[in-house]
């Protein structure tokens, strides 16, 4: 199996505990055997389905509205200074 | 006076008319605060007194209950996860506007499998929600707490979500109504996304007319949501109607196989000899994709659900774990925040999404999922409506499952496609195990034709009373 939950888990931002890891890929292992049964049937010329509605892209009037969405959302981050999210450190010095 | 929480949703519109719905409120308080510690179906209840006599809008008061995955503005949503709790979402979804606007009173948060994902809502992360008719066993999911609280008469009517049967299992483990709308039906605005090519919002009720009265306030197009559908939304209280004459019903072989339990085979096939009696005509028709729906499910609905996680990363909203730089907080927060179904489904969607796999699976799935639709096109040439079971099983006992996920995702194998192919479904009560557990009978229709299903529900239900059996508490 190409699975290797190390890569993956780092592609997902997830730390994993090392007592859950081994359940995680024995898991993901057996359900990607299930799913490899797809590999049987021939979709040679199928056209894959991303929507099941056959609507075409969807527009609006693009007007200014009034909106106090950013002051709410601020309301309740857990970190906030003024009108920013705050975060710590992305770069760190030497 | 009878138990006011015994009565329907109609039932209890006609009581709030003349008497208010204060009463209601109180009764409802009352039951859910006994029942509750028991159930876990609520995660959060109660509402403020209505001091008014009248209170606008067809619902008239009445107290209605909402999955926890639906955000009402000013009130803590947590999808069942503990990466969300504490949050309080700045607005409401439309399904909420909605149903306030209709004159509901908006009454418990319903238990849930984490964030949608699992088929027995062992997942939350506030504790498993029981089953009212066997407190050992599970009331299915996602939509668990929702379909308990309705069972258990803890709440009147609920709002479900439904992206692989999340409406509909539960509705047939806890013996109670559960309709998922076609794709597109009702606005997603304001629901959290899990499959965002799947998911709709949709009722459970006590009986088909329950239902149909929600359905006319739910459904409808919405700016607010791209995909929504613009199609007219009927009165969907007109189609019940006990004459069923010229219905033509689909029986699908591939429904009726190895693993289903033989007393809900039973209880379905009873079910079509009724509707033959009721003068519908029954067709055997195949579906011939069916084995392979749960497969394409898990590849396509974890792909979108890894992506839509994505933005539960501790940095605008939720649980934020303290660490010393931005990147080891999103790793943090994910780890401490999510619990394990979360995790599976988010490794395995990032997984078939990634470079040099995403071929292999992400789009064989997609082909395949158009497979499946087709064939649903092909059978709607010949029948209205497809009745089959909803849940292989009754209600399974908690801890069963939950070591072999490929099991726990098998119990989803009847209510997957309608999902796939976007068509309306529901489930509705057929019988009882010799056990005394309910058993549900889907019913599915060509998209947007939720009335010939609720027709075909509502003939059933009326002529055959099941849904006057409540589970002893």
């Amino acid at each position: 199996m190409e699975f290797k939950i190390e890569r993956v888990a780092e592609l997902a931002r997830l730390n994993l505990k090392s007592e859950e890891k081994q359940k995680l890929e024995k898991d993901l292992g057996a359900i990607l055997d299930y799913v490899k049964k797809l590999e049987a049937l021939d979709t040679k010329g199928v056209e894959p389905t991303s929507h099941v509605l056959n609507m075409e892209n969807v527009f609006r009037a693009d007007e200014v509205k009034p909106s106090d969405a950013a002051e709410k959302a601020l309301e309740h981050a857990p970190h906030a200074d003024g009108r920013f999210f705050k975060v710590p450190k992305i770069v760190h010095r030497d | 006076m009878t138990d006011l929480c015994s009565l329907t949703l109609k039932e209890a519109i006609e009581f709030a008319k003349k008497d208010g719905a204060q009463p209601l409120l109180e009764a409802f308080q009352k039951r859910a605060t006994a029942l509750n510690p028991k159930i876990n179906a609520f995660l959060r209840f109660g509402a403020a007194p209505i001091n008014k006599r009248e209170i606008p809008g067809l619902l008239q008061g009445v107290p209605v209950s909402i999955k926890d995955n639906i955000c009402i503005d000013g009130r803590e949503v947590t999808c069942a996860s503990k990466i969300l709790a504490g949050h309080v979402p700045p607005y409401n979804a439309t399904v909420i506007e909605k149903l306030k606007s209709a004159g509901a009173t908006l009454f418990g948060q319903c238990n849930m499998d984490e964030f949608a994902f699992g088929s027995s809502c062992e997942t939350s992360a506030f504790g498993a929600c029981r089953n009212p008719w066997d407190l050992e066993r599970v009331p299915g999911g996602s939509s668990g707490g929702s379909a308990a609280s309705v069972a258990a008469d803890m709440t009147l009517a609920a709002l479900g979500s439904d992206t692989g049967g999340s409406i509909r299992q539960p509705a047939a483990l806890c013996g109670v109504v559960g309709v998922k709308p076609t794709y597109g039906r009702v606005s997603r605005y304001g629901l959290i996304a899990f499959g965002s090519s799947f998911d709709q919002i949709g009722p459970i009720t006590k009986t088909v007319e329950d239902a149909a009265i929600l359905m006319n306030i739910l459904c409808g197009h919405d700016p607010k949501d791209s995909t929504s559908s613009p199609e007219r939304v009927p009165d969907f209280t007109q189609s019940l109607k006990r004459d069923l004459k010229g219905l033509r019903i689909g029986l699908p072989k591939e429904y009726f196989i190895e693993g289903i339990d033989p007393e809900i085979e039973k209880s379905v096939r009873a079910a079509a000899d009724l509707y033959k009696k009721l003068g519908a005509e029954i067709k055997s028709i195949s579906l011939p994709h069916t084995e392979h729906s749960v497969a394409v499910y898990y590849i396509v609905a974890v792909a979108e659900a890894s992506s839509n996680l994505g933005r539960f990363d501790g940095v605008e909203y939720g649980l934020r774990v303290p660490t010393k730089d931005l990147r080891e907080m999103y790793f943090e927060t994910r780890d401490q925040g999510f619990g394990q179904e979360a995790k599976r489904r988010i490794l395995l969607g990032t997984f078939v999404l990634s470079a040099g796999y995403y071929e292999a699976y992400y789009l064989k799935g997609q082909k395949v999922r158009t497979l499946i639709r087709q064939d649903f096109e092909k059978a709607f040439k010949e029948v209205d409506v497809i009745l089959s079971p909803t849940s292989p099983t009754a209600a399974f006992k908690i801890g069963e499952k939950v070591a072999d996920p490929i099991a726990m995702y098998l119990s989803d194998i009847f209510t997957i496609p309608a999902n796939l192919a976007g068509i309306p479904a529901m489930s509705v009560p057929c019988g009882f195990t010799s056990g005394g557990l309910p058993i549900g009978m889907q019913l599915m229709a060509r998209p947007f034709d939720e009335s010939a299903m609720l027709r075909a529900a509502y003939a059933f239900e009326q002529e055959t009373g099941i849904y006057k059996k409540k589970p002893k508490l």
